[in-house]
């Protein structure tokens, strides 16, 4: 699998790189008390998504195995997170998501589980549901548009309705029903190269949509533009919307979206064992603050203040109202 | 010139000013206060630029505003119908036009 490339494309060199971009606004970009470990089990996927910055997909074989899981937790004892982020791939589809469950709820008064949903639309993974229902584990699940042409050409042919299907599952169950404790929320990504909706407002937008049209309520909605990595970044570059996209983000560059940045107070954790400091350096492969450490080595806490790595991707998080 | 129409000339639409400043600041400065969140929201408001963009067949308001459109969260099938209400009106008003040449017909015909 390439890599993206670790510099600009040449046609924009007319913008310059976020780390200068950063210094120009007298920025740093450095590590806060780290409160939220985000565990990613592994790249294999039922679906194939054209926005996906991991080029995560069936045919991926990256998958986290319980004794690495073991590590991470054994780490995770010796520091207080507040929330535990399980990622992918479809993490529903790790051969052994239902221990790893069950090992990291006890570790954090917040479980997060993210889903693309049709995972959980496959027959066996009733009792997995029944787990994160028992384990009050908060369910964010992938929801890009309330058009079924665009959700359906982002994440592939049925993915819309048997999203629909599986929203009022999770509502019958409890999740997103506001009187139940159980949280569901959705992440929309926009469909193609242009940037996210102002977040409070799509989110006004959905609820009213989706509580008409289906009967489906949720807690929140995250708005997120897409990260130039992965196979979205293939489409830009084959599509040719790559400079264009790239300068928007850089060009809406907002000084101060950087404090709140999720990577200041965020760890992610690859099937490996390996620290990063957001999912999206973990694409690239840009280690937890420019060096390679295997959880293994660690004792405790994430010392703050340190240096975060970063790459022009980040422009994504900070265009706009940016990516927290 | 190869074409009269260029995607990079909508950046320069501020160049205007250029021969008319005062005239151009009035412009823009009445222009951003219409599509600023009022009555209407900034996505209902872009909605209606895409719809009048395509009355007017401007290429740059259809770049411009196709994006706006997106990036204030409205999805094509929304999109598809704001111009079809374009489109409604401006057949229509040809169409009610019949009117007169009925009026015009009946005068002049046995």
């Amino acid at each position: 699998m390439s890599k993206p490339s670790e510099t600009l494309p040449e046609m924009i060199k007319d913008i310059q790189s976020f780390a200068a971009t950063l210094s120009q606004h007298n920025l740093k970009l450095t590590r806060d008390v780290t409160r939220t470990l985000q565990i990613n089990v592994g790249l294999y996927c039922n679906q194939t998504c054209r926005h996906c910055h991991l080029h995560a997909g069936p045919n991926r074989t990256e998958s986290m195995l319980f004794e690495t899981a073991e590590k991470i937790a054994h780490w995770a004892r010796t520091v207080p997170f507040e929330a535990i982020d399980i990622t992918g791939g479809a993490p529903e589809l790790n051969p052994d998501i239902k221990r790893i469950v069950k090992l990291f709820y006890p570790l954090t008064p917040q479980l997060i589980f993210r889903s693309n949903l049709s995972a959980l639309a496959q027959t066996d993974q009733e009792e997995l549901l029944l787990l994160l229902k028992s384990v009050n584990a908060a369910i964010v699940a992938s929801f890009p548009s309330l058009n079924e042409s665009q959700a359906d050409s982002q994440r592939g042919v049925g993915i819309y309705k048997t999203s629909v299907n599986v929203l009022q599952k999770l509502n019958a169950h409890g999740f997103g029903r506001l009187d139940s404790g159980l949280v569901l929320n959705l992440v929309s990504n926009p469909a193609g190269a242009f940037l996210s909706p102002d977040q409070t407002q799509a989110e006004h937008r959905f609820r009213q949509v989706m509580k008409k049209k289906w009967g489906i309520t949720f807690n929140h909605l995250f708005s997120f533009s897409n990260v130039p990595l992965g196979r979205f970044r293939r489409w830009l570059e084959t599509s040719g919307n790559l400079p264009t996209y790239l300068k928007k983000l850089a060009y809406s560059f907002n000084p101060a979206a950087v404090a709140g940045v999720m990577c200041r107070s965020l760890v992610s954790i690859d099937w490996n064992g390996y620290l990063f400091d957001c999912d999206f350096n973990l694409s690239r492969m840009l280690p937890l603050g420019g060096e390679k450490i295997h959880v293994s080595e660690l004792k405790g806490p994430l010392s703050a203040d340190t240096p975060i790595a970063t790459a022009d991707h980040c422009f994504a998080c900070t265009a706009g109202a940016g990516f927290t | 010139m190869e074409t009269y129409y260029k995607p990079e000339d909508l950046p320069k639409f501020d160049q205007i000013g250029q021969e008319a400043p005062d005239l151009a600041k009035k412009f823009f400065e009445y222009y951003n206060a219409v599509f600023a969140e009022g009555e209407l929201t900034e996505r209902e408001k872009a909605l209606i630029a895409l719809a009048v963009a395509h009355a007017v067949q401007c290429p740059y308001c259809i770049d411009a505003y196709t994006q706006t459109c997106l990036e204030k969260g409205s999805n094509m099938g929304e999109m598809t119908e704001a111009i079809h209400v374009a489109t409604a009106i401006r057949g229509g008003a040809s169409l009610v036009h019949g009117v007169q040449m009925r009026n015009l017909s009946e005068k002049v015909c046995l």
